[in-house]
């Protein structure tokens, strides 16, 4: 659904993004991972339609982006300066949902459901500033899973939460993927989180950055936090994407390497 | 608020109207010139019932609302429509800067002379003197705005019009709250200023220049003192209902009070 061909970007004279070329299927859950810089809030804000990319073409669903696609929603990686701070959170979270042509009474339902699902059942009427910079980042993530949009974009969603919050998020996220058919882009730095998440892992180059690898994870839809992470196959993978990240070239999983191929 | 700073306060008044009543008793100065103290808020209290100070005393106040509601729409729609086309601020900015900085009580006479209603004269001197600090605010609170916050917004496909509805005008509201109780005070400055020197039939003003011609000072100074209470209490007010509503503005620009 999403197709992003030979994607460029510069601000000014300092060229960020190199030519990134990647799909990503209806209803996938692609990682991007990539050294810090190398240009992954970019290329999330060029599908956004935020920013108008140097060059390259964006097309999401055979229509080519060229101001903010509708039905979509991002986690910013930013999420503190993304809320608002005169709402609480439950209006926080409601507030896309006019969007949606629901009336007060489903926005406000729609809004304590994600909320639950976060873990932030009790914390709705409290707002952003009164809480921890965790819960407001599960408060913006709840906010674009309520908005159940068809393309979430999601910039390293889970760095201010603790470590049994994080894999909880996790599996919320594939969750959502698998039973509501959302296209998942989620960018971040947690090398095993890209492979336990994702269907397929994107290794982005430092700036100006390319796509290094492009992964497949065979490991199937049903994770789990620690069986999956104790297979040989997540093993393997979570060091060819260590090896990838770091620069190094790809080493010999068929996996991977069938993929380059194929690209 | 801070209890102890409400207490220094009232000991600095206290003294201040001690220091002034020995002045009085001690007869350096004639009190026919300057009435004692004691004299003055006497006649202060006396003109709580006086039907006449009454009449005027809302006259001022009917004209400083209105003439406050006046500037506030008016700056306030100014502000949104020059802090969103920063092409638009950019040519007004010149003429703002040299507006600005022009005593606003100097274009009473010019008032005088292009108005021959004397309500119309009163409020356009206020809206002229007291748009600036709401214009200037709204202008800069605009910019202020975290584009993030825009983007946000923008990202769920909301278009500019509710961009600047629900992200854009709330975030600027506490600055333009600002401006409106600077406004307030000039309002106040304004009001009294354009009676003392275009007269009327009506107003504190008026009261004040009939109590000086009729060698009143001790009701002239009353009444002056009743408008300086009336700014006071105003901006207080406003103080407290800005707190209570940008409470969330104050705490993360760290405003502790
Ligand atoms: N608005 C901007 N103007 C100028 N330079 C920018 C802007 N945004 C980002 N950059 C620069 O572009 C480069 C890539 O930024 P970007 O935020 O896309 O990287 P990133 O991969 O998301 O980094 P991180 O992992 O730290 O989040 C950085 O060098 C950054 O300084
Ligand atoms: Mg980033």
């Amino acid at each position: 659904m999403l197709k992003i061909t030979d994607l460029v970007h510069s601000y000014g004279s300092h060229r960020v993004l190199g030519g990134v070329s990647l799909s990503v299927a209806e209803g996938e859950l692609v990682s991007v991972v990539g050294p810090s810089g190398c240009g992954k809030s970019t290329l999330l804000r060029s599908i956004a339609g935020l920013i108008r990319p140097s060059g390259g073409r964006i097309t999401l669903g055979g229509r080519p982006v060229e101001r903010t696609p509708d039905d979509l929603a991002i986690v910013f990686q930013d999420y503190s300066r993304s809320l608002f701070p005169w709402m609480s959170a439950a209006n926080n979270v409601a507030l896309p949902l006019r969007r949606k042509g629901m009336d007060r009474r489903q926005r406000r339902e729609a809004a304590m459901a994600a909320l639950d699902q976060v873990g932030l059942a009790d914390a709705g009427s409290k707002y952003p500033w009164e809480m921890s910079g965790g819960m407001q980042q599960r408060v913006s993530i709840a906010r674009a899973l309520a908005y159940r949009p068809s393309l979430l974009l999601m910039d390293e969603p889970f760095g201010s939460v603790d470590a049994q919050t994080r894999e909880d998020l996790e599996d919320l996220v594939l969750n959502v993927c698998a039973h509501h058919g959302i296209t998942i882009l989620l960018i971040t730095h947690d090398i095993d989180e890209s492979v336990y998440v994702g269907d397929r892992v994107v290794v982005l180059t430092r700036s100006p950055a390319v796509v290094a690898a492009d992964l497949v994870i065979g490991l199937g839809r049903t994770r789990d936090q620690i069986a999956t992470r104790q297979l040989d196959a997540f093993v393997r993978l979570r060091a060819e994407v260590g090896r990838l990240v770091r620069g190094g070239h790809t080493g010999h999983t068929t996996e991977s390497t069938s993929v380059l191929e194929k690209k | 608020m801070d209890y102890a700073r409400v207490l220094r306060g009232a000991a600095g008044v206290a003294g201040f109207l001690a220091v002034a009543e020995l002045v009085g008793l001690s007869g350096l100065v004639d009190d026919r010139f300057l009435p004692r103290m004691s004299t003055v808020l006497g006649a202060a209290t006396g003109l709580v019932a006086d039907p006449e100070f009454l009449a005027d005393a809302g006259a001022t106040l009917t004209v400083w609302a209105l003439g406050l509601l006046l500037t506030v729409a008016l700056a306030v729609s100014a502000g949104l429509l020059l802090g969103t086309l920063p092409r638009a601020e950019a040519a007004t900015r010149p003429l703002i800067e040299f507006l600005r900085p022009i005593p606003s009580v100097a274009v009473i006479p010019l008032a005088i002379l292009l108005f021959s209603d004397n309500l119309h004269l009163k409020l356009a001197v206020i809206v002229y003197a007291a748009s600036w600090p709401v214009l200037i605010n709204t202008i800069y609170g605009l910019k202020d705005v975290d584009p993030l916050a825009k983007e946000t917004l923008r990202s769920f496909g909301f278009g500019p019009v509710s961009v600047l509805a629900r992200v854009a005008l709330p975030s600027a509201a506490p600055f333009i709250a600002t401006g409106i109780r600077v406004a307030s005070g000039i309002a106040v400055i304004l009001a009294i200023s354009a009676e003392l020197m275009a007269g009327g039939s009506e107003g504190v003003g008026i009261y004040i220049t009939e109590a000086a011609s009729g060698g009143r000072v001790d009701l002239m100074l009353a009444a002056t003192l009743w408008a300086g209470l009336f700014g006071l209490v105003a901006d207080a007010v406003m103080v407290a209902a800005e707190r209570r509503l940008f409470r969330w503005h104050h705490v993360r620009t760290g405003g502790a009070r």
